[in-house]
């Protein structure tokens, strides 16, 4: 499959909770742009600040990709969440709904991949993580 | 620090998010909430998520917990506004908010709070004349 990326824009740093209010703007927009309807720009913004989230509290912050992509005639908003933290042991048991290692509601992960329509996580113990989300215009 | 406002209007706190929330803010709502709960003695609380472009688990664990927190003072939570989309995003990201009341509007929610906060005791579920109100039971 190919992506070909229409705007190439500087990653956005995410080392803050202000850094997370940015990153969920900076994904507002770029929904905004590829003409989301209001209910698809609110799950990819609530997905983002999941995942968001995640970079922050688990892997010490890291990096926010957030490119507006085109396949197959159809626009589409590609998110990309890097850190280089400790990385996740047990990815199986980190996409179960309700499990959480830390003080949340343990639906971070699994919530975030239901409001999207492709998810791919990449993340190895000391390797840190990686997540690219997609949603595309309906 | 910014901080969320807190009004108090008659016996019930009235709270507006006006603004793009950070975790801490809301954590800071919750804590003063508690707050104003024990100081005012309120019995209601209001949160007004008209103006929320999302409700994130935080955010949801937030309000969850706030009215959990308020019944255990005494005090009924009432959500109100929430907007569609984020109420179908809420829903599909796996929370329900249960426990937590909600109301379509400020309106709808005050009503609900003072239907709540009514005279209980005087109110009989079914309406009985009122010479027999105050005879024993019969069976």
């Amino acid at each position: 499959m190919s992506h070909q990326s229409t705007d190439t824009a500087e990653p956005l740093v995410l080392a803050s909770e202000a850094d997370v209010v940015r990153v969920r703007q900076a994904v507002r927009a770029a929904a905004v742009a590829a003409t989301f309807s209001l209910v698809d720009q609110t799950k990819l913004v609530t997905a983002t600040s999941e995942l968001a989230r995640n970079t922050l509290v688990y892997g010490g912050g890291g990096r926010v990709l957030v490119q507006t992509v085109d396949r197959d005639r159809r626009r589409g908003v590609l998110v990309e969440f890097v850190d280089e933290g400790p990385g996740i042991p047990d990815v199986d048991l980190a996409m179960t709904d309700g499990w959480t290692s830390g003080s949340g509601l343990g639906l971070g992960l699994s919530g975030a991949k239901r409001l999207v329509d492709e998810f791919d996580l990449e993340t190895a113990p000391g390797k840190g993580t990686s997540v690219r989300v997609t949603k595309w215009k309906r | 620090m910014d901080r969320v406002p807190i009004l108090k209007i008659g016996d019930i706190l009235l709270v507006s998010i006006q603004i793009d929330l950070q975790d801490h803010i809301a954590l800071a709502l919750q804590d003063d909430l508690s707050n104003r709960i024990v100081e005012t003695g309120a019995s209601g609380v209001l949160i007004d998520i008209s103006a929320l472009e999302i409700v994130d688990s935080f955010i949801g664990r937030m309000i969850s917990t706030t009215a959990a927190v308020s019944r255990v003072l005494d005090a009924e939570t009432v959500v109100v506004g929430m907007q569609p989309a984020v109420a179908i995003t809420l829903v599909e990201l796996g929370l329900t908010l249960s426990g937590v009341r909600t109301a379509l509007d400020v309106d709808r929610g005050l009503a609900l709070l003072k239907r709540s906060a009514g005279p209980v005791e005087e109110e009989p579920l079914e309406p009985a004349s009122p010479d027999r109100t105050h005879e024993p039971p019969v069976d």
